[in-house]
């Protein structure tokens, strides 16, 4: 009984998905105009980054030169995001190996 | 129809990963559920950014032309490692239950209840 | 430990694999890649190693200890570049365009890439790169003492 309606609940989710990924709707209410796969609408910063990046920073790699130079302090996050992982994975494991004695 | 197809695709991954994570009782298929989920949110992102005809936006030896949106890319590359450590959490805690109870089956995994 | 066929074949592609990795960290402002990519290939280089030999050889050749320092240095590494440029904002740029190491001035467009360009990228991309190594191995290696404590 259970298991069916979470089956039910499942089923409505994925066809609420699917329509969603069919028809994207409207992503400017204003203009009407439908988002379509393969030309993106609001490019300003992106134009900017393809065509400031290689003299402001001198990088080729576009995507580098955003990852540690416009962006950087996303980079700093995520650095620390893997820090914190690597310092709970080995509390967690080190804990475990005091506990055996 | 046929120009949303990385949209459907990213969809149907995402109702893998669902149900993975709601109907499976082992955890470790539980982890992996959520990786799938994970994948299908970074693929939605880089095809979000998807020029048509476009190509990577590297300068070095490109043939030129339109290049696809750099921003979601870097976003992808942060979601990416930002997974990787979520992923090692998650199976250390599954270390952890099943150093506990023995078992990874989450019916089982209940002495707090009794 | 794994057949003498397996741990002769790791041992021949351990030293490409570490090579492809740093590559792929020091080109990381010209091609595809970069810090976090090309620790990652070297970290799997570890990950060979690990599965060929097993945990308790790889225990005396490659500490926890020193793949943590690692980490921390790289981190620590980071942040410093960072801070270096603190007279005009966190993260600025110092060294692009200025003449100096990584600083040649590129023209807008389309050219073959040489190394010796984009300033403080290629520093922070070695510093991300040493971190994603060292976090990586730390990980490999405590999944795999715990598998050694059940085993016993």
């Amino acid at each position: 009984m259970r298991n069916i309606l979470m089956l039910i609940v499942f089923l409505t989710i994925f066809s609420f998905f699917m329509y969603v990924a069919i028809n994207p709707g409207d992503f400017n209410s204003q203009t009407g105009e439908h988002f379509v796969f393969g030309s993106p609408k609001f490019t300003d910063m992106d134009n900017y980054f393809i065509h400031n990046a290689q003299n402001q920073t001198g990088a080729n790699n576009v995507v580098t030169s955003i990852v540690f130079d416009y962006r950087g302090f996303d980079t700093l996050g995520e650095a620390s995001v893997l820090f914190t992982a690597v310092l709970g994975v080995g509390l967690a494991l080190r804990l475990l190996r005091g506990d055996k004695k | 129809m046929i120009f949303n197809a990385p949209f459907i695709s990213v969809m149907i991954l995402v109702i893998f990963g669902l149900y993975a994570m709601v109907f499976r009782r082992n955890l470790i298929k539980v982890v992996i559920g959520l990786d799938i989920v994970e994948s299908a949110v970074n693929l939605f992102m880089v095809s979000l950014g998807y020029v048509k005809n476009g190509i990577a936006p590297i300068y070095t030896n490109s043939p030129g032309g339109a290049m696809v949106l750099p921003t979601p890319q870097a976003l992808t590359l942060t979601s990416i490692v930002i997974g990787v450590a979520t992923s090692a959490m998650l199976l250390s805690f599954c270390i952890l239950i099943y150093r506990y109870y023995g078992t990874l089956d989450t019916r089982k995994v209940r002495r707090l209840r009794e | 430990m794994m057949s003498k066929i397996v741990r002769t074949q790791a041992n021949f592609l351990y030293p490409f694999i570490l090579i492809f990795g740093f590559y792929i960290v020091a080109h990381g402002h010209l091609t595809p890649g970069g810090g976090f990519q090309g620790g990652a290939v070297i970290a799997t280089g570890i990950a060979l190693v690990i599965v060929a030999y097993g945990y308790d050889r790889i225990k005396s050749w490659i500490k926890k200890s020193t793949l943590t320092a690692t980490e921390s240095i790289g981190l620590l590494c980071f942040i410093l570049t960072a801070f270096i440029g603190i007279g005009t904002s966190f993260f600025y740029n110092f060294l692009a365009n200025s003449g100096l190491l990584f600083g040649d001035r590129v023209s807008y467009g389309v050219n073959p890439g040489y190394l010796n360009t984009a300033g403080t990228l290629p520093i922070m991309n070695l510093a991300v790169g040493i971190e994603v190594l060292g976090g990586l191995g730390a990980i490999l290696m405590y999944m795999m003492s715990y598998g050694k404590e059940v085993d016993k």
